[in-house]
């Protein structure tokens, strides 16, 4: 029991970080709280479905332009909606989530729900570790996490691109006298964290159907890693889908699952009285509370 | 040759409003005819339409007096994305009342308004000092966790809700009602926001530092400012329990909370007028697309987007701006 509760901990507490990671990038380098981002996660999981069964194309090929068809909606979007707007902050998530809300309802419009629309797994099959079975999907879902997080350290910190996103979050003044074009940069965020959702969507969705619901599901989740993380802090998302992940599987099996949403509500709410910023951001104590 | 457009206060706006010199008819109706508008409009108006719209033009008139709560917040720099807490409470406390107690509508609404503005500021006494998104947050999650809570414990009817509360005696008592509360807010929160008290509270948003060393006590402010947005959102919930009579988890629904926010971007933050123009466009159009089956919600969604970035500034300053301005295009030299 305490085993199992230990690794499906871990498998929740990966799967938050997945789907935190897109909505954390975009907001952190360019300050655009991206209200659209379940929608563009829905969308790439149907995309792929798309192009695997009605266009028949080949796995590899279908899950790769699906990332890519995701990436480029975040430049549309960037460059379409926000780029018009930026700077007012309610407007963009007001923008962004119309946006989302078109985009998914849409969907449900061409009738997209149903049994049918599921993405197949990486490889079938089970393992077991001790008296714990665990699916290989779940244990790929743990790899593409760690992998990942990895994988975006590299790139921000060793890459030119990735220090010139750090400049603009940093300072986009100071960046600017650098030859940093903020826009570019900004949509180029959009475009990654968008790519990254998708990259989520492929890698969870095969755990079930592709549904509608789901895109609102996801963006309450990323935004309440992204609180508890505090917005913008890549460490502080890795502690808080732990956090988060282990306390809500934790009531599950020890406690009744309705108590499950409760707990990690009452979570987010204790770590904002008492940090507002999140347990690992660097804002200022002043921007936070008076 | 390089043109830049150049705005100027019109004569009788400087005449009638700065100098405050009313030397004519025409400069009193300049002054008038904006703000009777929406008093002739809502009064005589509304009793003249069908049944089904008069539902439409109350569940309008909620979601514009939880608008004109939202903006009274904004006003002390308070970004609240969770008036839904405000209406449930409100929904919650008079229905109860009704329920447990059997009281008439006549005591339970404004008992509700009242209590449930205390509640209201109570909840959020703790969490003032945050600032800007923070606070935003904290909102946007006391109405989930209130609803999940009342899930998870069963208290107040659990899931099932309050049912077969006390209804208003007919439906055009339900209209003025909303609508003569909806106007006395309106002109009562401009009016706040016009005097001197209005000045200290735009002072808070603005630079909260600044008006803390000129000795005021900011948060006993903004517990007032609380007060009096979750009143008139508590009010909201507690007539649209006796509408549907029925008082329920939906109350902390999240529609409560984004709607405002959308009337109030889409109409013009920070003037009162805009949230209730945003209502009265968003929620009559969410009706209107009904006939579109479930590509109404795509609509819906496209046009928030299109309202937003075409006039980013919000529809009510943009007609004040061609109201007391005049335009023209001057060369750039």
């Amino acid at each position: 029991m305490l085993l199992g509760t230990l690794i499906y901990g871990f498998v929740n507490s990966a799967i938050l970080a997945l789907l935190a990671m897109g909505f954390n990038l975009t907001f952190g380098i360019s300050g655009v709280a991206n209200f659209a981002y379940g929608a563009v996660y829905i969308f790439s999981g149907f995309s792929a479905w798309i192009f695997l069964n009605t266009l028949g194309f080949p796995y590899v090929v279908a899950v790769l332009a699906a990332i890519l068809l995701a990436g480029l909606m975040g430049l549309a979007i960037y460059f379409g909606v926000i780029l018009r707007i930026k700077g007012m902050p309610l407007s963009e998530v007001m923008a962004t989530f119309g946006l989302g809300l078109a985009i998914m309802e849409l969907f449900r419009y061409f009738d997209f729900v149903g049994f049918r629309y599921t993405l197949p797994v990486f490889f079938d099959g089970s393992l077991s570790i001790g008296d714990v079975y665990i699916d290989y999907q779940r244990i790929i879902i743990g790899l593409i996490a760690v992998g990942l997080t990895a994988a975006l350290y590299l790139f921000t910190n060793h890459t030119r691109t990735g220090l010139a996103l750090r400049a603009i979050a940093q300072d986009e003044r100071s960046a600017l006298t650098f030859g940093i074009d903020p826009d570019l940069v900004g949509g180029l965020s959009m475009a990654i964290g968008c790519a990254l959702a998708a990259i989520a969507a492929v890698v969870i969705l095969p755990l079930g159907t592709i549904a509608v619901e789901g895109g609102y599901e996801v963006l309450i989740n990323a935004l309440a890693v992204c609180i508890v993380g505090g917005l913008g802090s890549t460490v502080g998302i890795l502690v808080a889908s732990v956090l988060i992940g282990y306390s809500q599987t934790f009531t599950a099996n020890y406690l009744e699952p309705h108590w499950m949403m409760l707990v990690s509500l009452i979570a987010i709410a204790i770590v904002l009285v008492v940090k507002p910023s999140g347990l690992f951001s660097h804002q200022k104590e002043l921007e936070e509370r008076i | 040759m390089k043109k830049r457009k150049e705005r100027i206060d019109r004569g009788i706006k400087v005449r009638a409003q700065d100098i405050f010199a009313l030397t004519s008819y025409r400069e009193m109706l300049y002054l008038l005819v904006p703000g009777a508008i929406p008093v002739v409009g809502l009064l005589c108006f509304a009793p003249m339409l069908s049944n089904y719209w008069r539902e439409v033009i109350i569940s309008t008139a909620i979601y514009a007096l939880l608008a004109i709560s939202w903006d009274m917040l904004m006003c002390a720099g308070l970004l609240s994305l969770g008036q839904s807490l405000f209406f449930g409470i409100g929904s919650y406390l008079a229905g109860s009342l009704n329920h447990y107690l059997g009281l008439p509508p006549i005591l339970t609404i404004p008992l509700a308004t009242i209590g449930g503005g205390l509640i209201c500021t109570l909840l959020l006494l703790p969490v003032l000092r945050l600032r800007g998104i923070y606070f935003a947050m904290v909102t946007l999650v006391l109405p989930l966790m209130l609803s999940r809570l009342v899930e998870a414990t069963r208290i107040l009817g659990g899931t099932e809700g309050l049912t077969g509360l006390t209804p208003f005696p007919n439906q055009l008592t339900a209209v003025f009602l909303i609508q003569i509360v909806l106007l006395v807010t309106l002109f009562g929160f401009r009016r706040i926001k016009g005097s001197d008290y209005g000045l200290v509270i735009t002072g808070i948003s603005d630079n909260d530092r600044s008006v803390m060393s000129a000795g005021i006590n900011i948060q006993w402010y903004k517990a007032q400012v609380v007060f009096l947005g979750a009143s008139v959102g508590s009010f909201a919930g507690a007539f649209g329990t006796h509408m549907d009579m029925f008082a329920g988890m939906p109350g902390f629904a999240l529609d409560y909370s984004i709607m405002p926010v959308a009337a109030a971007v889409v109409g013009g933050v920070g003037t009162f007028f805009g949230p209730l123009i945003g209502a009265f466009i968003l929620v009559p159009l969410s009706e209107a697309l009904r006939a579109l089956g479930a590509l109404r919600i795509v609509f819906y969604g496209l046009f928030l987007v299109i309202f937003v970035v075409g006039i980013p500034e919000g529809i009510f300053p943009y007609i004040q701006r061609k109201y007391q301005q005049v335009e023209r295009w001057v060369d750039v030299t």
